[in-house]
């Protein structure tokens, strides 16, 4: 390294002021595993109450505060925050590029979260409690029939959507136009890809997420009634607008936990990714059918048969490209040399309960059968299969993945491998249960429920403590691996590990890929 | 290093056989703690077959496909020192396993189809009921072209002791109501579902009906219950503070009793229309109001009138004040907070008995009495 190289400036300032991808990612990844913290917390309080039928530590006004922070920051603060540091930390290694396109953009896109997320936190103290009509707040529940908190959570969502955009607005242009000569589209890692195509989905739906809640807003304050019958509006339409952002939205948050898995399993199978092609063609044809099923949210509503069944089909087609994807990383383990190192094990966790979840979610589809599963404890069981066994547990895989290659220590081994099999345990004794509980006929986001299902919920709750507390041993090895792991020198630190970042040196210098590097 | 896989195949299995042994536990009985109940409609059954048939149909793909991949993972070990392969595309099964699934797919989507027509299908109802959800109760009315129609309230009937744990909680806890909805057997009922302030959601398993009650629009749907019994269930829309403590009860008996029970709800409508032309003592107007007042009022104004959700009634400046103002509020509600209009929920003589109780309970003490035909006047105008 030359002498004009110059290393992150000192103090606060590094962190404030920084344009630096590594800088900012490392900021996204902390950031959101506060967050992730912080939801939890919210969880464990719901899962308390929960342990028992009976009122026992909280009220029912304060309940529905929680399920309803629990789920906005668990997916805006926590999931979504996540994989954009993911995606900032890696794009442009993989990709060799030396930062991201905007790199100002990408420090402001960042540093708004923060207040936007105290925003909405500090809701918790405001007369009339926090946001309580769920992460989905359907109006008019969310509007006429709100507290203040209404306001304040609205603009949380503004902040967050302008950040979101921006960020995606940085990884196409990123991807678009800094690839090293060589590296052509069909060959971009496949955590580039998906991220590509989530960032198209991010910039397409965050506007009508915007659209819904500044909607909500002229309800609320300037006498419009676009979501109240009484003046000739229609509670249904939010339902409509809110899912056609919803159901990208999911989909926003399981892409790049794809892409990450598809990096990870051809690692420690010491074999190339099975399908390549058909993981493109795969992902964006679940991009393209999430515009075209958001109603299958809403099948209790009333609609017409004709879009019930419409909405139906479209959504048992997405088990087509989903499928292709499961069988692709099981040919991709087929008869490799396989190693189960933690981000494997946390990989093959992701493969099994997420796919169980995709199995959940192809029952949901039937729309007449949905009619009983809707809104009821099988609801809750699906999205947790695939919103934490799926994007959680590939996010931990990746940091397990990738911590040493950016700090140029090794993790605690035996450590990781014990935060999996706890995580496991107690994610499955959390979850599982819940299907039980919902077929029986326990609906959703009821603070109390009745005797016959005290012994899942008991279950369940046991089963949310333990994956809780595992997290702690994560942030645990995490830090001790950064302050004091083994060090790692060796560029590709996993020997299957294939890609342009495992060309760096370890650990990654502040600055990267100055001269690109050619790819053939 | 094998015992780790067979560690790994276990943890992984386990839940797997868990639910499959509770599946086929569960299709012996009828309702059931871990599966979907069949119910006691014929669309309910057809909406389990249904349901079973998918859930099959994903445990042995399931199956098939983990199986694939807990062999990998226990031969194709590198600690076995087994060689990687190098292939990485294969067109054929690429496309086989992007057909074969579609076809699966049609092979699902038919009885979904066939059953989904079935449940949409409301026609030659011989009774229609009007469903209206509110916070937190649920209104029933029987729609009756020949004279009166009937109709009342449903509320959560398990006593706040049982909630709090002061008391033992009872077999039906949470799931019991001072009225439950009476239907007769083996009658296609239509249910016309609303809502008068947020979403609710109607929903009684066994009956396999679940609509969504959305304010100012009426769903459409039905149930055929071809055994008697009672059955429960539960609002499963989240619409506020107590969406977990609004359950629905339904009494499904012979249709003679349903004949006679309708024919006694009548007797009562119109014995409760002839005491709006009576007059009340103050006595009877105050016991009558302590039960209504307990019923719609004490949730957001607190036992003793302090007050909670709502103002407090002790003391307040409406209670004390001008009875017209206060009657108004009663009747109207005041529109923009949780203050509901009660004109079209309590009858005239309940809402003179809950007006006189408020003005004179708590230690407001105005001494002054509200008659059912003064609410009556002041309704007309």
């Amino acid at each position: 390294m030359g002498d004009h190289h110059h290393g992150p400036a000192k103090g606060l300032t590094r962190w404030l002021f920084t344009t630096n991808h590594k800088d900012i990612g490392t900021m996204y990844l902390w950031f959101s595993f506060a967050m992730f913290l912080l939801g939890g917390f919210f969880a464990m309080i719901i899962r308390a109450e929960l342990f028992q039928p009976g009122m026992q530590l909280i009220e029912p006004a304060f309940f529905n505060q929680m399920t309803t922070l629990h789920g906005l920051i668990m997916v805006f603060g926590a999931i979504m925050p996540s994989f954009v540091g993911l995606a900032n930390w890696l794009i442009p290694m993989m990709i060799g590029a030396p930062d991201m396109a905007l790199p100002r953009m990408n420090n402001w896109s960042f540093w708004i979260l923060p207040p936007a997320f105290l925003l909405l936190a500090s809701t918790l103290f405001m007369e009339g409690g926090a946001p309580a009509a769920g992460w989905t707040f359907y109006a008019p529940l969310s509007t006429t029939y709100a507290g203040p908190s209404v306001t304040y959570f609205i603009f949380c969502i503004h902040v967050l959507g302008l950040s979101s955009i921006m960020g995606s607005i940085n990884i196409i242009a990123t991807v678009m136009n800094m690839r090293a000569p060589g590296m052509t589209y069909m060959k971009m890692p496949l955590f580039v890809w998906t991220w590509l195509i989530t960032a198209f989905l991010l910039v397409a739906v965050m506007p009508v997420l915007a659209g819904a809640v500044t909607m909500m807003l002229m309800d609320v304050h300037f006498g419009t009634s676009f979501f109240s019958a009484a003046g000739g509006g229609d509670p249904v339409l939010f339902q409509h607008i809110f899912w056609f952002f919803g159901h990208p939205e999911v989909y926003i948050i399981i892409l790049p936990a794809f892409g990450v898995v598809s990096q990870i399993i051809p690692a420690f199978s010491r074999k190339p990714l099975f399908g390549y092609d058909s993981m493109v063609y795969a992902t964006a044809s679940i991009a393209f059918l999430s515009f075209i099923v958001w109603a299958h949210h809403m099948y209790t509503v009333g609609m017409p048969v004709a879009g019930e069944l419409f909405f139906m089909y479209a959504t048992m087609l997405i088990a087509v490209p989903t499928g292709v994807k499961v069988f692709n990383w099981i040919s991709t383990m087929w008869r490799g040399a396989l190693s189960f190192e933690t981000p494997m094990l946390f990989s093959i966790g992701f493969i099994i309960l997420f796919t169980i979840g995709g199995f959940t979610g192809l029952m949901l589809s039937i729309a007449p059968a949905d009619f009983q599963y809707h809104d009821s404890y099988f609801v809750v069981a699906h999205f947790h299969y695939v919103m934490v066994a799926g994007a959680v547990f590939s996010m931990t895989a990746a940091i397990y993945f990738w911590l040493p290659k950016w700090c140029g220590r090794m993790y605690n081994e035996t450590m990781g491998k014990t935060h999996f099999w706890i995580s496991f345990i107690g994610f499955n004794l959390a979850f599982f249960p819940q299907h039980f509980v919902g077929l029986a006929g326990m609906p959703r986001r009821i603070p109390d429920y009745a005797l016959q299902f005290a012994d899942f919920n008991m279950m369940s709750s046991i089963g949310a403590f333990i994956y809780g507390a595992s997290q702690i041993l994560f942030l645990y090895n995490v830090i001790a691996t950064i302050v004091a792991g083994d060090p790692v020198s060796d560029e590709k630190v996993w020997d299957g590990a294939e890609g342009l970042e495992w060309t760096l040196p370890t650990p990654a210098p502040y600055h990267t890929f100055e001269t690109p590097p050619l790819v053939r | 290093m094998g015992f780790k896989a067979k560690r790994l195949s276990r943890l992984v299995l386990g839940p797997m056989l868990l639910f499959m042994s509770a599946i086929a536990l569960a299709t012996g009985g009828e309702a059931s703690s871990v599966n979907m109940t069949p119910g006691v409609t014929e669309l309910g059954r057809q909406i389990y077959d249904l349901h079973m048939i998918i859930l099959w149909i994903c445990i042995i793909i399931g199956v098939l496909v983990f199986g694939v991949m807990f062999y990998s993972i226990i031969f194709h070990r590198k600690s076995r020192g087994v060689t990687p392969a190098t292939f990485h595309e294969s067109t054929t099964v690429e496309i086989a396993w992007t057909v074969v699934p579609f076809f699966i797919l049609i092979a699902m989507a038919v009885p979904a189809t066939t059953t989904l027509l079935t449940l949409y299908d409301t026609d030659d109802a011989e009774l229609d009921i009007l469903i209206t959800g509110y916070q937190w109760k649920w209104k029933y009315e029987y729609l009756n072209e020949e004279g009166e129609n009937v109709s009342f309230f449903s509320n959560l009937s398990t006593p706040q002791g049982e909630v709090y744990n002061d008391e033992a909680k009872g077999e039906y806890y949470l799931l019991e109501v001072d009225e439950p909805l009476v239907l007769p057997v083996n009658t296609k009922v239509r249910f016309l579902v609303t809502a008068n302030d947020v979403i609710h959601s109607w929903w009684v398993p066994s009956l396999a009906v679940k609509k969504d009650a959305i304010p100012g629009f009426i769903n459409e749907t039905w149930a055929r219950p071809t055994e008697q019994g009672i059955y429960r269930g539960q609002c499963s829309e989240l619409c506020g503070k107590s969406h977990g403590f609004m359950p629905i009860v339904v009494n499904v008996v012979s249709k003679e009793e349903y004949g006679q029970w309708l024919a006694a709800k009548q007797t009562e409508a119109s014995d409760v229309k002839q005491l709006t032309s009576q007059d009340f003592t103050l006595d009877e107007l105050m016991v009558r109001g302590e039960s209504v007042y307990d019923m719609s009022c004490l949730a957001c104004h607190g036992a003793n009138g302090e007050g909670g959700v709502g103002n407090a009634i002790a003391g307040s400046s409406v209670a004390t004040g001008d009875i017209n103002t206060h009657l108004e509020i009663g009747i109207n509600g005041v529109p923009g907070t949780a203050m509901q209009a009660f004109g079209g929920q309590l009858s005239d003589v309940d809402m003179a008995a809950v007006i006189t109780y408020q003005r004179n309970a708590f230690g407001n003490n105005m001494g002054e009495t509200l008659q059912p035909i003064d609410v009556y006047n002041y309704k007309e105008g």
